[in-house]
């Protein structure tokens, strides 16, 4: 499954869920799979997305927050699993994107290579933590977090890309992605 | 507390009174990372009833919890102590500073005046600076200035939509 495959199926499921990005190509590749209101595009602060989304599912706990995090992103602030569980926000859904590598900086290798982030986060005290290896699985993970109880953690195994990356950088102002992301909570 | 000396003649501001004061500014969502300098006003946030308080593993996550408090409408504070802020300058600069998420910090400031253990001389000496450097206003309260320089804080995020900052000497609150 690449990036890109498993961005597309989960488009039709996210609903009105807010959606908040890890930095670099997670951010871009969404924003050229599907831009949305409510997607939040963290364009630095490489991995504060899930603490970023915790603060919106701790404010709001009537509304759906989804993260799209990277396996460099989450070991970057691995404590931000602990926080998620200790917190239990029934409305918040960590979706990892591992191929690995850091592939936004050209594909270096990461941890994550042999260290399984779905079982730290089980370790941590989310509800339901799996691996998804390909689409199908990907799919039925991801509905699966829209019945239960959160928190829950989808790790979806995506292949490290080859070649220059093709998607748009995010062509919103840091103020529009603001905006226009506090304005889909309060709808 | 008992470890650090004051730095004023007055008393400190009792942590009961400060938290009453931020409420009273519309402070509705707190986070941060202890310091023993504000253990008593952490203590009145964890027990004050009707009052959110998120003990964070980390300045900087602290820091990205409030933006992610604020764009859902919150106005959140995030308490460290000054060596946490050397762990946000990204956070700050490449986040709350460039997004424009006001939040207030209440950063301490270990290390005044050079009379602190080892670990705390240095960036008491430049914490202050630190923050000027990276553009987050900032000002250090005595007891009697702490109410007004809280309401300046706290204009200066509405008027600025940027965070704010009070550097918290020993002393000040407990």
């Amino acid at each position: 499954m690449t990036l890109e495959q498993g961005m597309r199926a989960l488009a039709p499921l996210l609903g009105d869920a807010v959606v908040v990005h890890a930095n670099g190509h997670i951010s871009r590749r969404s924003f050229g799979v599907q831009d949305r209101p409510g997607n939040f595009y963290m364009i630095g602060s490489m991995g504060l997305a899930s603490s970023i989304g915790l603060g919106v599912a701790l404010s709001r706990p009537d509304r759906r927050v989804v993260i799209y995090d990277g396996d460099g992103n989450l070991l970057m602030n691995l404590g931000s699993t602990a926080m998620v569980a200790s917190t239990q926000p029934e409305n918040f859904i960590h979706v990892v994107w591992d191929n690995g590598v850091y592939a936004s900086t050209g594909n270096q290798p990461a941890v994550s290579r042999t260290v399984p982030l779905e079982k730290i986060a089980e370790a941590a005290g989310y509800r339901e933590s799996v691996r998804a290896r390909t689409v199908e699985e990907l799919t039925a993970a991801f509905a699966r977090c829209l019945e239960v109880p959160g928190p829950t953690f989808v790790l979806a195994e995506i292949e490290v890309e080859a070649g220059p990356f093709k998607a748009a950088r995010v062509n919103h102002t840091p103020e529009e992605i603001r905006d226009r992301f506090s304005q889909a909570i309060r709808e | 507390m008992a470890a650090h000396a004051s730095s004023f003649p007055t008393d400190p501001v009792a942590p009961a009174a400060f938290l009453e004061a931020l409420r009273t500014e519309g402070y509705d969502f707190f986070t941060g990372v202890p310091c023993s300098l504000v253990s008593g006003l952490i203590a009145a946030l964890e027990q004050h009833p009707g009052t959110e308080y998120y003990p964070e593993t980390r300045e900087d996550a602290a820091v990205g919890l409030a933006c992610g408090a604020f764009m859902a409408g919150r106005s959140p504070v995030v308490v460290m102590q000054n060596s946490g802020l050397g762990v946000c300058v990204n956070a700050l600069t490449s986040m709350t500073l460039m997004y424009r998420t006001p939040c207030l910090l209440l950063i301490t400031w270990r290390g005044y005046e050079g009379k602190d253990a080892p670990e705390h001389i240095i960036m008491g000496e430049v914490c202050g600076k630190l923050l000027e450097t990276i553009g987050v206003p900032h000002r250090a309260p005595t007891p009697e200035t702490l109410a007004g320089d809280l309401a300046w804080a706290t204009a200066y995020q509405r008027s600025h939509s940027a965070p704010a900052a009070l550097l918290l000497r020993p002393g000040v609150t407990l």
